[in-house]
């Protein structure tokens, strides 16, 4: 697993390029996060770094606290693990160590930009799985349902029928985002591009399994 | 304040001088061509200024060779040489689309003073 880290997703806006080209970008405050526990191959059975992001002053509970305390830092309010595998990195990192943005990513690189994409509730077939819909007019009272459930043959309904149901609220990456920029002194990443979930929301940044630059 | 407005907030130009709908202004855009890179000159009235914050823009028309040109700039761009107003104008309302179905003498705008 490739460096990474965790952030809030602030929202979106839009920036100048150098040479006056509008980018859409969303603005992610990642960090300043801390190693909260270092897991080993001899205590855990695999090698992971775990990070804590912001500070929980509030309901921190007994076995929380004593987490916490062996690492001798504030309790976080979001934990995430990262599989050091062959990241050097990740490796170098110490259980105390703050991390800033700056130090993680630079700009020009490409990211993979992991979050809980907003719920979407009780949506239909046209919403959820982009189905045609009906005529709205001439007469036609077939307006937003769904179609077909497959042949009369079999007598059943094949599973894995696409129909309503929920939507949204799921884990979900995108890929290969472009780091606009970073400013180390705010906290800030900048990629290129949309992110899954709403403002304020938890992500998590890893530098990209594809797109190697 | 909000990390997002700020952000928006640096990157906003003051060195764009206040103007609106009916001014006729002349707009220093610079062009890149290959390596080089000049200033183009696009002269013409302004019929509308929308959006606000980094997204803010306007629109200046001008009459090429009897065809209409319209050209819609972002204020805050770095494309943006410099914007010179040549001359202010009193209109009565903030989008000036009636100027399309118009032309020659119709098109004329009173001067503000």
């Amino acid at each position: 697993m490739p460096k990474g880290t965790l952030g809030r997703k602030l929202g979106m806006t839009q920036i100048f390029t150098e040479n006056g080209n509008v980018v859409p970008v969303t603005v992610i405050e990642a960090g300043p996060v801390r190693v909260v526990q270092k897991k080993t191959v001899e205590t855990d059975g695999y090698e992971a770094v775990q990070l804590g992001l912001g500070e929980k002053l509030k309901n921190v509970n007994k076995p929380e606290r004593g987490h916490f305390a062996k690492a001798q830092v504030v309790p976080a309010r979001k934990l995430a693990e990262f599989r050091i595998e062959d990241s050097d990195f990740m490796q170098a990192l110490n259980v105390g160590d703050e991390l800033k943005v700056d130090a993680v990513f630079a700009t020009g690189e490409y990211v993979d930009v992991t979050a809980v994409s907003k719920g979407k509730g009780f949506a239909g077939p046209i919403k959820r799985h982009g189905f045609g819909r009906g005529p709205q007019t001439h007469g036609s009272m077939y307006h937003r349902r769904v179609g077909s459930l497959g042949a009369t043959d079999p007598a059943r309904v094949f599973k894995g029928r696409r129909m309503a149901g929920r939507m949204g609220g799921e884990r979900c990456t995108i890929q290969g985002l472009r780091v606009v920029k970073v400013d180390g002194e705010r906290n800030l990443l900048i990629v290129q591009g949309s992110v899954p979930g709403p403002k304020g929301c938890f992500v998590t940044v890893k530098a990209t399994v594809k797109h190697k630059a | 304040m909000d990390l997002v407005r700020q952000l928006e907030t640096e990157q906003l130009r003051t060195d764009i001088p206040d103007f609106g709908p009916g001014d006729h202004v002349r707009v220093h855009v610079k062009v890149i061509e290959g390596e080089r890179e000049r200033i183009q000159i696009f002269e013409g009235t302004v019929i509308k200024r929308s959006g606000g914050g980094i997204n803010e823009n306007f629109t200046v028309r001008k009459v090429s060779q009897g065809i209409g040109v319209e050209r819609t700039f972002l204020i805050n761009s770095p494309k943006l040489a410099k914007v010179e107003v040549v001359r202010r104008g009193k209109v009565r309302r903030a989008r000036l689309y009636y100027l399309r179905d118009r032309i020659g003498k119709a098109t004329r705008i009173k001067e503000k003073r």
